[in-house]
């Protein structure tokens, strides 16, 4: 009987042993095999960048030449100023307004400058003694009397980073009453809260924004721009344009100048019997050829087809089509929603590009002199398709009242100051891209434990956040081109780690294969050893008991 | 719902005249021709061969050149952004047979075969390689992206340059072939959007998928290579031909009879030249008529007839010109018929000088052998022919099995290049250069044994086979013929792709057929038995094992017995037998 006890002793034993050696080796190997590799990742960060109070600094600098303000408020100077103003988009989202200004005199230099005969030379004069920093205004206020500024005309704005304007005279603070309108100065040069609203548009509502907020490309790194003339009819139709010289004399210039905002480039090609998707209406009156707006929706995709996708890049894709109508349908003339015969015979497409109707004259009618030969008048088109580049990056006017003069940007089609609004909006644009693309991947992550995170996945990760975040900092510190350049790098750090091919790999590892595999290895083992120590466990238990029984 | 209207664009842009704006443009750059070639084949079958040759003065690799006007846009940035020298791609559908259907004018082998020439300033041709493929089967609709190094190789003597190079370093070239590869309408359409004329106008009018796929041989082309500009050669022009070559069954589509026109064969006719063009012809080879006295007829009579000798052979083409005021004076549009005096069957089937077939041959699911049979029927002259072969690498060939006979002796190749496989990385690369003496047969054996591939290797009907991409056979051929050293610009098609050396050969590249070998297929249930064998196989040793160690053995008391005792021993007291 005690050889028995003994017996059953050792089965015992040997039952948890095995049970042990299940638990102790067993296990931890299992799940050291089967665990996929996360790297860490800074998710307090993502987080924290989850939620976005902007605070955009604008230094500005208001200089008063000699005579502009009355002694005695001329004596308070030089003093500094700091103007916030918050809005809140949403409970994640603010932005702070912060303008930095300071008040002086100017110098003898200045003074000199702003003593030439016309506004435009002393714009230019005023350059050299400014220092070249992107985001940073000058406002130069003049005597009401000063003969630099036309009749009627208040404020000037000129094509670099400054402004002159008159002081305004009257009782009362004059300071207050400069200060008041070199805001609306600023405004106008750098942003508004509704053009930096404008660049979130992804974290706001969209009823709260307007139409004209979805024309815009998106912010890349780079765009293909595509001239393309469209000749549905060669036959009667020999078109020449020198696109090369065009590109080279105007694209050229605008692009070099936004060439710190993205990467560009230029092609051209000739496309030969591409028609538009919708055959226009023949109008008596005119003895034209009509297009309503509200066909034009449908013209763009039949076209599209024979575009042809760029093959060898990425970026998104401009494109901008001249189109010589056939000799039937010819005048063709684009008709906006009200009727009237649009002037430049053009429209645009957001985020798409922008199509131009171009007519040609018909001198001869005769059959045997086709194809009649043309020559594209390349600066009417490039004035069309400048204009409507300029709205698709959103460089588009602010409304200003009467007495401010703009001054025209000149052959490169782009001022100092509209390419620091660019930059402002595209700074914004960029770190909101980035909060959603680094909230999204860590989303996905948390949500699906398959997916391997690898070190370098990780290294771009904590790279895009620190990007981001130096971004933020340069904003609310008023440097705005490096906030712009650690914006960019930080969105190429996001998208590197978003689309990162390794975080695919395992992706695809269904529940009913995984039980497939271990229901038939694990549990021959596992049942045997599980139902003895149920038996041990129960026999522990009853020898508990018996000794009351005895009693 | 987006779409808006700038009516007026509120901004004025004052646009100074840009610098060097001035001065009427010079002539075109570029310049199209396009050509159709038709010819009656030996066995009755018709060949019909689109080429569209556009020829651009530019030079694609300088930096910011980026204007296109007939050149397509596509391939042009593949070109400028890839540094390639030259590129030929071809997707066929058919097999081109050489023994009665005559030497070909351009022959591609079944499926897709790419091959590239890379600028010498291309640092990393196989990521530069890899990276174009894509790019062409993203714009060919073509399963291209599935070349990768186990199926490209580097040949170093079969495929040269055709264009104008001064680099022949092989390194830079890179050649593969999808034997599987399907060709149908979504390839040729791509295909036809890159011609200028689109299929608007001109010749391309005639291509309509429904009758191009409903042929026996179907092979489009893209043949990109720089030539010289000028006969002095100071700068280099690009050119693209675009090549189309189908071949109509005559009997089934004109019921029985061997008379074809274009509207029976591609339901359409030509009406026009595209208006691009500068050159627009259609020839039709009529040489029978002059050999055997007006056995055919032509209509509508052609406006000029044209000789050449093409391959070793003169031949007569009757040229209708679409530029040609004359040709659409009497009809509107042209359709070009062809009619058999009298029937005739006993056209003589001269076979080619040089033909070839390939077999695989051997029983069994381990060892094999691959045999060709090379042909050189030519009555007196030998000529040597380089033979490439490119074999995956699960059939391991081994090459000291490698067999040439001619007339029963054996035939020493003098350069062989051979680069065995890797298992997963590269195939098999065989090169050799075979004299072939006058009118013989030369046999080319060798043994190759199949490899077990992994469950995930085999494609989704591994019992249908894997195809072994053809051989390639590059050789220059001694016509028959004297012949004359010819303008090869005038003369029609691909006279002027291949190098002619000389007026007493020319050049032929054949492909034999594609292979199709079966491996060693498993079950493809096969997990899932191992699944349940092992678990059986663990529950026994391992159960059993685990029961001996736990359970304590003890010797049972004999009992009053279970349900089966009672049973039985109710059984027993029924027959009067003694319970147990």
């Amino acid at each position: 009987m005690a050889a028995d006890e003994a017996e059953k002793a050792r089965g015992k034993r040997a039952a948890l042993a095995f049970a042990a050696v299940a638990l102790v080796l067993g296990l931890p190997l299992w799940w050291k095999t089967t665990e996929t590799y996360r790297a860490s990742l800074p998710y307090a960060g993502i987080s924290a960048l989850g939620s976005l109070r902007f605070q955009l600094t604008v230094p500005v600098s208001v200089v008063f030449a000699k005579g502009a303000l009355p002694g005695a408020q001329q004596r308070r100077l030089p003093f500094a100023d700091t103007q916030e103003k918050e809005s809140l988009l949403n409970p994640k989202t603010s932005i702070t307004s912060r303008y930095e200004t300071t008040y002086r005199s100017a110098t003898v230099t200045e003074q000199a400058a702003l003593a030439t005969a016309a506004v435009q030379e002393a714009d230019a004069a005023l350059l050299l003694l400014q220092e070249d920093s992107l985001g940073a205004l000058t406002v130069y206020v003049i005597p009401e009397i000063s003969p630099l500024l036309p009749q009627g005309v208040g404020v000037y704005v000129g094509k670099h980073r400054s402004a002159v304007m008159r002081c305004p005279q009257g009782p009362g603070d004059v300071l207050a009453a400069v200060s008041a309108r070199v805001q609306q100065i600023v405004q106008a040069m750098s942003f508004t809260t509704d053009s930096i609203t404008a660049a979130l548009s992804d974290r706001v509502p969209m009823d709260q924004l307007g139409t004209d907020t979805r024309r815009p490309f998106k912010s890349s790194l780079g765009y293909e721009i595509t001239f393309s003339l469209l000749n549905p009819d060669p036959k009667s139709h020999d078109v020449h344009w020198d696109i090369e010289a065009a590109v080279s004399g105007y694209v050229q210039p605008f692009l070099d100048k936004l060439g710190l905002v993205a990467n560009f480039s230029v092609d051209s090609q000739i496309l030969y019997y591409a028609v538009l998707g919708v055959s226009p209406r023949f109008d008596k009156a005119s003895s034209s050829f009509i297009l309503s707006a509200l066909s034009l929706p449908h013209v763009i995709n039949p076209v599209e087809a024979r575009l042809g996708s760029s093959a060898t890049s990425l970026y998104p894709v401009l494109n901008f089509l001249l189109y010589v109508p056939e000799r039937v349908h010819s005048p063709l003339y684009i008709q906006d929603k009200d009727g009237a015969a649009v002037g430049t015979n053009a429209f645009h497409s957001p985020r798409w590009g922008g199509i131009m109707v171009y007519n040609v004259d018909h001198p001869a009618p005769d059959k045997a002199l086709l194809p009649l030969r043309v020559d594209v008048d390349m600066v009417r088109v490039m004035e069309v398709f400048l204009a409507q580049l300029r709205l698709l990056f959103g460089i588009s006017q602010v409304p200003l009242p009467e007495e401010f003069l703009l001054e025209s940007p000149g052959n490169k089609g782009l001022t100092d100051w509209e390419l620091d609004r660019l930059l402002w909006t595209r700074t914004v644009e960029n770190i909101a891209t980035v909060s959603t693309t680094l909230t999204s991947l860590a989303q996905l992550l948390d949500k699906i434990g398959n997916i391997v995170i690898k070190d370098d996945v990780a290294s771009e990760v904590y790279h895009a956040v620190a990007s981001a975040q130096t971004a933020m900092l340069e904003l609310a510190s008023g440097h705005l081109g490096s906030a712009f350049q650690a914006s960019k790098e930080a969105v190429i750090s996001s998208e590197r780690a978003f689309f990162d091919p390794s975080l695919l790999h395992l992706l695809y590892f269904p529940d009913d294969q995984k039980f497939a595999i271990y229901i038939p290895l694990f549990l021959p083992m596992a049942v045997p050893i599980l139902l003895s120590l149920v038996k041990i466990l129960r026999e522990a238990k009853q020898s508990k008991k018996e000794p009351t029984k005895t009693d | 719902m987006a779409w808006a209207v700038a009516a007026v664009l509120g901004l004025l842009l004052l646009l100074g005249s840009p610098g060097g704006c001035g001065g009427s443009p010079g002539p075109p750059r570029d310049s199209l021709r396009e050509e159709l070639l038709l010819s009656p084949l030996p066995s009755g079958d018709i060949a019909a061969t689109f080429q569209f040759r556009a020829r651009w003065d530019s030079e694609l690799h300088r930096e910011g050149v980026s204007h296109y006007r007939l050149f397509p846009k596509a391939l042009g940035q593949l070109i400028s952004k890839y540094l390639v020298r030259e590129l030929h791609l071809s997707l066929t559908q058919g097999f081109w047979r050489t023994r009665t259907w005559g030497q070909p004018y351009l022959q591609a082998p079944a499926g897709a075969e790419l091959w590239v020439w890379f600028q010498d300033s291309v640092t990393d041709v196989d990521k530069a390689w890899k990276e174009l493929s894509n790019i062409l089967s993203g714009i060919f609709c073509a399963s291209l992206n599935f070349i990768d190094s186990t199926n490209t190789v580097t040949p170093t003597a079969s495929f040269k340059p055709l264009g104008l190079a001064n680099v022949t370093d092989h390194h830079l070239l890179r050649y593969a072939v999808l034997p599987r590869e399907i060709v149908c309408t979504e390839n040729l359409t791509p295909w036809k959007k890159l011609l200028p004329c689109s299929s608007k106008a001109g010749l391309a009018v005639l291509l309509k998928a429904e009758r191009l796929f409903h042929t026996s041989y179907h092979s489009q082309a893209v043949h990109i290579r720089p030539i010289c500009r000028d006969a002095s050669c100071l700068s280099v022009s690009w050119e693209l031909r675009q090549t189309l070559t189908v071949v109509f069954d005559t009997f089934s589509i004109g019921q029985g009879k061997r008379d074809w026109s274009l509207f029976k064969m591609f339901s359409r006719t030509v009406t026009e030249a595209c208006p691009l063009a500068s050159e627009s012809k259609i020839y039709v080879d009529i040489s029978s008529k002059t050999q055997e006295n007006e056995l055919l007829e032509v209509t509508p009579p052609p406006l000029s007839v044209h000789e050449a000798s093409v391959q070793g052979d003169r031949r007569t083409y009757a040229v209708y010109d679409l530029l040609s005021p004359l040709l659409f004076n009497v009809s509107r549009s042209l359709n070009v018929q062809l009619k058999w005096k009298r029937p005739q069957d006993s056209l003589d089937l001269s076979t080619p000088v040089l033909h070839a077939q390939r077999y695989v041959s051997g029983y069994g699911l381990q060892t094999g052998e691959i045999s060709t049979l090379i042909y050189n029927t030519h009555p007196y002259r030998a000529f040597p022919v380089i033979l490439l072969e490119t074999v995956p690498w699960y059939l391991r060939l081994y090459v000291h099995t490698l067999v040439i006979t001619t007339k029963g002796k054996e035939n020493k190749p003098s350069y062989i290049h051979y680069q065995p496989a890797q298992d997963r990385r590269r195939p098999h690369l065989l090169e050799m250069l075979i004299q072939l003496p006058a009118n013989s047969v030369t046999k080319i054996t060798i043994q190759f044994e199949r490899a077990l591939l992994k469950w995930t290797e085999y494609t989704p009907d591994p019992n249908h086979g894997f195809y072994v991409s053809p051989s390639v056979l590059s050789a220059l051929v001694p016509s028959v013929l004297a012949m004359k050293a010819e303008d090869a610009e005038k003369s029609p098609l691909f006279t002027s792709l291949f190098p002619s050396a000389d007026g007493s050969s020319y050049f032929v590249r054949l492909y034999t057929e594609p292979l199709l070998v079966n491996l060693p297929t498993p079950d493809f249930s096969m997990p899932y038995n191992v699944i349940c064998l092992t678990c059986t196989v663990v529950a026994v040793c391992y159960g059993s094992f685990y029961n001996l160690l736990t359970r304590t053995f003890h010797v049972e008391e004999p009992s009053r017995g279970g349900l089966a005792k009672r049973l039985a021993n109710i059984i027993r007291k029924v027959r009067g037998v003694p319970p147990l």
